[in-house]
């Protein structure tokens, strides 16, 4: 067991069960005089959010504190929805890659969910509310992906996004062709490792998702006609998801770089009649911007990441400006932990470059994000009837100066920096005791009936190598 | 060219008086990124010259690639380039002190990267050798006001992993010019050196999983690896007392020996790269009995020593403020919080990127420790005027003063602030474009009419 993270979670636990805002009345909150951002409607200045069981019951600058509410007063502070990132591995138990074949629909995220992984705690107190966690990006067809809430001290089965669409993660280009990957003496390179091999793959598994389709669709007509003595096809947990895809009940999500090979995608989407949802990275989107709008495929982009590899080259940081005023829904995406706890400012990058307007830089990973993932009738946007998922910055949240000071999910208050700041000198206390009695547990022949405490394994996370892009797995350390 | 596009230059007449009236532009537009390193006069701007308190309207006169004067009551030379930065603000350029710039330009593309050569000890080897001029990586990181790095052989940063012991030399360049000659501030700044680590677990990419190796054999790795920088340095004592008292003819040239020369005189710093406590304190202590010049690189851990550094008056170049901390249970803003931690203990700090197209991030870096208690005012000289004291710089870089480099920049606001856009460089007294590989694509692609349905 991993006993400090499991400390942490326990103190941090603790100190959720005895915060005062959920000794009173947990149901009724008042956030007030704070500044609004509330994406769809403007900023309120001295305003107030009236939340009740979990959502926002009013916005405005004449909200009354009903009786029994809990207020939390926010003078000179700024409340934004709760950030949503597009693009995450947090949350993943081991390796985010099922990196065997090169079509893994079969390998599903949200079965390996971790809720003790503190990644989940960094993002919510950089502003995450709701991320869209992603299988990585070695298969042309990768497995199923996950919506959650950074619900954190949750169980696993607490932290999906009820309701939400479920994704399968598909990928192109050098990752997929594991340009970047050599395998071990004595291991053949994997198929494909060309582009014209990549589309070949997808098409080749679409392929058979047809046919099977359709044998469960003549099965299924067959057995409503009352035909006996029916026998099912057999089922086949990789072309399942596909066949989810083709019924349009799962969105695709597509790790891509280059324009051509985004077209390629958009080519085959409509050869076999299924629709992307979002295309990742999406790195030369700027390229093809009319033709992305076009197809109506958000795009989930990176602020100002470049020339980490080849495809990476052309890359530009205005690309999330050019893209939106061609007219397709951005958002801008982490695909790294800690990439996720300042997406706030990744944003307002896109002020600098190429103009956007503040709004429009907050709506990159707010209600944009929303509408990519399908869940903006929920979140998103600080409107009456949303989920009350709030992030209350001490400054504007696209300066670079800003500090989340508390985050709400569903009205709950998950985060509180100063809780966090008045939890460490116990938790070090907690943490020097552990390593007392570890360094004890070591000496040697103690005439002690204790038994020797078990010795905690201090291990550092490995990497998540090519979870996403950079390929940089740390090692572990000692 | 954007220096034709944007810049709106006039240039004196021989009255005085018309000298600051805001002319027509009539610069030609070279196709060259700089103009000729005439005289400049920038006027009407908040001066932050980071030597005394901000200047308001202030001028400042640039010529021959120097600064000739600044104030609120410089007179501007007949004949000088005006440029109008009423409501903008002028501070020196910014410094990122440790990169791979120029020596990695695709990071996963093998043939682009000259950062870290085979073998541990690699003293002889100098970055300024192999900086490209023409990598798209530094126009684009000048146009977010870093007018100047370090590259530096074996380190590693966001999309690199560094290598060797001691490394190779490193070298401070301007980010414009046509030649690397041109580009030099100095060749040899300081000898890299990552400190050996005691690491029991590392992550094996041949077989993608994490190895493990005990501890006793680690041990015997590391104390094998100091021994042999131990050993290294007491030849080139010997070889430099050789070459001291001794005939030339009587012994062999040693390249390697010879660059190490000035580091173990105290000459040349060392930049140690080093992240745990554990690892700090054994370099802080190597270093003191071999009487180095040391400059700590990364520090993740720095805090937790932070006394020795203090008192050994060990300067600190950050690594990344926006990097998760080393331990799951450590407090969640230790990064961003450490640079004021080390500033309130008296060290002297610089941020840095590590990095190559991450550099433009610099200012960031450095925001967010402004965000988490550090002084914005010390936050600005730990991009500009600390590294260049650490490296023996400042004498040409750091501030705004009379003689010193024109790395200068002009800018719409708040250097830090994510938004802020740098309107105006110079580099080297020449007023130098912040056009780049990305605003040309960009331009380029807005540009793109809308296809055919």
């Amino acid at each position: 067991m991993k006993t400090s993270r499991f400390l942490l979670a326990l103190g941090l636990l603790a100190a959720l069960v005895s915060n005062p805002a959920r000794a009173q009345n947990s149901n009724v909150i008042l956030i007030q005089n704070a500044t609004i951002l509330t994406v769809t409607h403007g900023n309120i200045e001295r305003g107030s959010i009236l939340i009740r069981d979990g959502k926002i019951a009013d916005v405005g600058t004449d909200v009354k504190a009903p009786e029994g509410a809990t207020v939390i007063d926010a003078t000179g502070q700024f409340v934004m929805p709760g950030i949503i990132d597009c693009h995450s591995h947090i949350a993943v138990d081991g390796s985010v890659n099922e990196g065997g074949p090169s079509v893994s629909s079969m390998a599903r995220i949200p079965d390996v969910l971790n809720p003790d992984d503190i990644d989940i705690y960094r993002d919510l107190a950089g502003g995450v509310t709701t991320a869209n966690i992603l299988h990585g990006s070695a298969n042309s067809i990768g497995g199923q992906t996950v919506v959650i809430k950074l619900r954190w001290g949750k169980p696993a089965a607490d932290l999906p996004f009820q309701g939400a669409m479920p994704g399968i993660k598909f990928a192109l280009g050098e990752n997929p062709k594991r340009s970047g990957f050599t395998p071990p003496p004595g291991v053949p390179q994997r198929y494909p490792v060309t582009r014209l091999g990549v589309e070949e793959t997808i098409r080749q598994a679409f392929t058979e998702a047809r046919e099977y389709k359709k044998e469960w669709d003549d099965y299924d007509r067959r057995k409503a006609a009352g035909e006996p003595n029916l026998i099912p096809p057999r089922r086949n947990v990789t072309l399942d998801p596909l066949v989810e895809v083709l019924e349009g009940k799962r969105y695709v999500h597509a790790h891509c770089y280059r324009a051509d090979e985004i077209l390629m995608l958009l080519r085959v989407a409509k050869e076999f009649g299924f629709k992307v949802r979002t295309f990742q990275h999406v790195l030369e989107g700027y390229k093809i911007a009319d033709e992305l709008a076009a197809a109506g495929v958000g795009a989930s982009t990176f602020s100002d990441w470049w020339a980490y590899k080849m495809e990476a080259y052309d890359a530009i940081p205005y690309n999330a400006t050019l893209m939106t005023e061609r007219g397709v829904v951005v958002s801008i995406n982490s695909d790294d932990a800690e990439e996720a706890t300042h997406l706030n400012q990744e944003a307002a990058k896109s002020m600098k470059y190429g103009g956007l307007s503040s709004n429009d830089a907050l709506k990159l990973v707010t209600l944009n994000p929303a509408i990519q993932l399908g869940i903006d009738n929920r979140v998103g946007s600080i409107d009456v009837g949303k989920d009350a998922d709030l992030a209350i910055y001490n400054h504007d949240p696209l300066s670079v100066y800003a500090v989340v000071q508390k985050m709400l999910i569903d009205g709950q208050v998950y985060f509180d920096r100063q809780r966090d700041i008045a939890l460490r000198p116990a938790l070090e206390k907690e943490k020097q005791e552990l390593l007392d009695k570890e360094k004890k547990a070591a000496e040697p022949e103690k005439k002690s009936e204790e038994k020797p405490a078990a010795k905690p394994e201090r291990k550092k996370k490995p990497g998540k190598p090519d979870a996403g892009e950079t390929g940089t797995a740390e090692g572990g350390a000692l | 060219m954007r220096i034709a596009r944007v810049v709106e230059i006039a240039r004196a007449s021989i009255m005085p008086l018309v000298a600051s009236v805001a002319l027509a532009a009539s610069i030609a537009a070279p196709l060259v990124a700089q103009t000729s390193s005439d005289t400049y006069a920038i006027k009407g701007a908040k001066v932050h010259t980071l030597a005394g308190p901000p200047i308001e309207n202030g001028t400042v006169v640039i010529r021959d690639g120097k600064i000739a004067a600044v104030g609120a009551n410089v007179d501007i030379p007949a004949g000088a380039h005006v440029v109008d930065a009423t409501g903008l603000e002028v501070y020196p350029g910014m410094f990122d002190p440790i990169t791979q710039m120029g020596l990695d330009e695709v990071n996963a593309v093998r043939a682009t990267v000259d950062v870290t050569e085979l073998g541990d000890y690699n003293p002889d080897v100098v970055a300024a050798t192999a900086v490209n001029p023409a990598s798209a990586h530094i126009a684009v990181t000048r146009a977010s006001g870093i007018t100047h790095v370090i590259a530096a052989p074996g380190t590693g940063g966001f999309d690199s992993a560094g290598g060797g012991v001691i490394s190779g030399q490193a070298s401070a360049f301007n980010l414009a010019g046509w030649t690397m000659d041109e580009m030099q501030i100095k060749r040899s700044v300081a000898m890299v050196v990552n400190w050996p680590t005691l690491e029991t677990r590392s992550f094996d990419f041949s077989t993608f999983s994490i190895q493990e190796k005990p501890y006793a054999e680690v041990k015997k790795d590391y104390d094998k690896k100091i021994d042999e920088i131990s050993d290294w340095l007491d030849r080139a004592r010997h070889y430099a007392q050789a070459e001291e008292k001794g005939s030339p003819a009587n012994f062999e040239r040693d390249l390697k020996l010879e660059a190490l020369v000035p580091v173990v005189e105290g000459k040349l710093p060392v930049l140690v790269v080093a992240g745990k406590a554990r690892d700090i304190r054994a370099a802080v202590e190597f270093c003191g009995k071999q009487n180095l010049k040391m400059i700590l690189a990364g520090g993740s851990e720095a805090w937790r020593v932070k006394d020795l550094l203090k008192e050994k008056k060990i300067p600190v170049i950050l690594g990344p403020t926006l990097r998760p901390p080393e331990e799951e249970d450590m407090r969640y803003d230790q990064a961003m919080a450490q640079p004021s931690e080390l500033f309130s203990a008296g060290i002297p700090i610089a941020f840095s990127s590590f990095d190559v197209s991450f550099s433009r991030r610099l200012s960031q870096y450095a925001g967010v420790a402004v965000a988490y208690g550090l002084p914005h005012d010390e936050a600005l000289k730990a991009v500009t005027l600390n590294a260049a004291q650490m490296f023996g710089l400042a004498d040409q870089l750091g501030t705004i003063e009379p003689g010193k480099l024109a790395n200068v920049i002009v800018t719409n606001g708040d250097p830090l602030e994510i938004k802020t856009e740098v309107r105006y460089l110079f580099i080297k007294g020449r007023l130098t474009s912040t056009d780049n590989r990305h605003r040309d694509l960009y331009e380029e692609y807005k540009k793109r009419p809308e296809p055919p349905k």
